[in-house]
């Protein structure tokens, strides 16, 4: 998919995020200094408007928990979004009901995401009365206009959410976000829990309606051919940094990261003459109480050198809209290796 | 990108309607006589619960005095049905306000967490320090015995058990994702507790007050054996089966018969308590 030239929507700029460890009673009273879950460091990201935006990763890379600060539901520690101009981390009260009216999140589990005791036309007729959307009579048009939009009958607004397969609850919650009309969709692992056959349906869906109703989105995945299939641009992260950024096409034909090379090879192809030359992951995925100093990839990367130790590599422009957060393609070291 | 979305198929067709559970039901049939007993007491019993009659003392049940008398002559039947009344206010009595004030307490503390939570995680545990009865006998006997003073101190150390069941169940479902997802709508804090997290989190607390109403009636009646619930002439269970001690051998209906329906409401209670636990668990 080409890039879509569009303005800048979502401007996210040192967004860092941090949990703290469970700490034993003794540990406290010692005065030991607490352990803290790096989830996010220092994320620059900036998503266009109209586009869609893959952002992909291993599970632990902090990719779910950008996606929850981004829609406000974890506070972050460090850094700013800015949403259309607007400081996305001090909204408050009627101002973070407007934002949440504009940016919608779909969420990844289709059996906990719906309120086991509401009917589907009680959980859309809610949204449509909290944000005043519709006049009473005009509401059960609507909640009939939204089921069609996902593909769902008139009758389904009747029904309790156990009745419905995993994919057509997914449908319900893209329904439920849609209600807000809003311009931008977060979709965290939107189909992950789906059975492939399925996750074809909703994924197209996904893009008819970003068509029809000219959505922004961010899709949160690790499968790298769905991302591959939808989005304009893919963010790669890796223990909570954005290692590199670059249009779909660019990304998947001349990844630079050591990492995303790592990646794609590391994805099952199917034709069986197909070889990679990038040498496969080794060791294990550092825990992210204990991120490695400089690079964060440097204990698994197989072109570490001493300055990966030492120094943390920014997101580096290299051209063709790809950003890159690796030494290698640092203009200003002398050490590079391709 | 011009897939069109093909029209989903078979939803589900007619909803399939809930039976109501065999042991619910037959919780609710028996609860039938309890509530008229202690609805109409009058209409139902054929003497006066009170009324000494010295010309019939310790008789054996017969077609007169199914239940038999006591050593007053009192007709134990009339007692029993009488006694209803107040050991039905008993079990609402001992169970309501812990219920409510222990759940909206625990709706609260777990939602909100931090040192509201802390504060009174710390007072439930002073309270839970000491064994229950214990704990209540202490309190009536300090404010004096009576039904009222028994409604107080009942009222003082049973919140602790719905303030933990709700809190935890509070604390569990604030991070599913359809609580998140209510936030993310722009929810107010109060409509995602009250409508969204408090529904599915009350209702292990819904069933444990229909264990606890027995519990209650119970407590009730063992207060009233100690002399320090109900007074005496109140026809209430607990006391009749405490009167009818002395007369265990010769006259085992003086106690029997209002223990047996001690046991009656006791099992009529957890029927219901068990019933209600499939008909409110939402299905998956």
């Amino acid at each position: 998919m080409t890039a879509v030239e569009g303005d800048a929507l979502l401007d996210v700029r040192g967004l860092t995020k941090t949990f703290p460890a469970p700490q034993g009673l003794v540990d406290r009273w010692r005065g030991k200094p607490r352990k803290v879950v790096r989830a996010l460091t220092d994320v620059d990201l900036t998503v266009r408007r109209g586009e869609t935006l893959g952002i992909v990763g291993e599970s632990g890379c902090g990719k779910s928990t950008l996606a929850r600060c981004l829609v406000r539901l974890y506070p972050a520690d460090r850094g700013s979004v800015r949403y259309a101009g607007e400081d996305v981390l001090s909204l408050g009260g009627d101002e973070l009901r407007r934002y949440h009216r504009r940016v919608q999140m779909i969420f990844q589990d289709p059996f906990s995401s719906l309120n086991p005791r509401m009917t589907v036309g009680q959980v859309l007729r809610e949204v449509l009365t909290v944000h005043r959307l519709r006049p009473r009579e005009g509401m059960d048009a609507r909640v009939t206009e939204l089921l069609s939009l996902v593909g769902l009958p008139a009758e389904a607004a009747g029904r309790l959410p156990h009745e419905f397969s995993g994919g057509q609850r997914q449908r319900i919650g893209i329904a439920r976000a849609l209600a807000l009309e809003p311009e931008c969709i977060v979709a965290d692992e939107l189909v992950s829990a789906l059975d492939v056959s399925v996750q074809a349906q909703v994924v197209n869906l996904l893009l008819e309606l970003q068509e029809k109703l000219g959505l922004t989105v961010l899709f949160v995945a690790h499968d790298l051919r769905l991302v591959r299939h939808l989005s304009h641009r893919v963010a790669v992260m890796y223990l909570g940094r954005v290692v590199e950024v670059a249009p779909t096409n660019v990304l998947f034909e001349r990844p630079a990261h050591p990492y995303t090379r790592a990646l794609l090879a590391a994805a099952p192809h199917l034709d069986p003459a197909h070889r990679v030359d990038a040498p496969a992951l080794s060791g294990e995925l550092p825990s992210p109480l204990d991120v490695p100093s400089g690079c964060p990839f440097r204990t698994r990367c197989p072109h570490a050198f001493d300055r990966c130790v030492t120094e943390r590599p920014e997101l580096l422009d290299v051209g063709a809209g790809q950003q890159v957060a690796c030494h290698l393609f640092d203009p200003a070291a002398s050490a590079g290796g391709r | 990108m011009t897939t069109t979305a093909p029209t989903t198929t078979g939803v589900p067709r007619a909803r399939s309607r809930r039976r109501v559970k065999p042991t619910l039901a037959l919780g609710l049939v028996l609860l039938v006589p309890f509530v008229l007993a202690a609805l109409a007491p009058r209409l139902l019993a054929p003497y006066s619960p009170t009324d000494f009659d010295y010309s019939a003392i310790l008789q054996a049940p017969s077609a007169k005095h199914p239940f038999g008398t006591d050593n007053f002559g009192r007709d134990v039947l009339s007692r029993v049905i009488h006694g209803t009344r107040v050991d039905m206010q008993i079990a609402v009595f001992t169970t309501l306000f812990p219920f409510v004030f222990g759940s909206l307490l625990g709706a609260l503390t777990g939602f909100v967490g931090r040192w509201a939570d802390a504060v009174v995680g710390r007072v439930a545990d002073l309270v839970v320090v000491f064994p229950f009865l214990v704990l209540v006998i202490a309190i009536v006997a300090v404010l004096g015995p009576g039904l009222t003073n028994m409604y107080i101190a009942v009222s003082a150390v049973g919140w602790v058990a719905y303030w933990r069941l709700v809190r935890g169940e509070v604390v569990a479902h604030k991070q599913t994702e359809y609580a998140q997802a209510a936030r993310v709508l722009g929810f107010s804090p109060t409509r995602v507790l009250l409508r969204h997290i408090l529904p599915n989190a009350i209702t292990p607390a819904i069933v444990y007050l229909m264990t606890d109403m027995s519990l209650g009636i119970l407590l009730g009646a063992s207060l009233g054996y100690l002399g320090l619930g109900a007074q005496p002439p109140t026809p209430e269970w607990g006391v009749m089966v405490a009167d009818g001690k002395n007369f265990m051998v010769t006259a085992w209906w003086i106690s029997g018969f209002p223990g047996l329906a001690l046991t009656l409401a006791g099992v009529t209670f957890s029927l219901i308590g068990d019933g209600l636990a499939d008909a409110l668990r939402p299905r998956s």
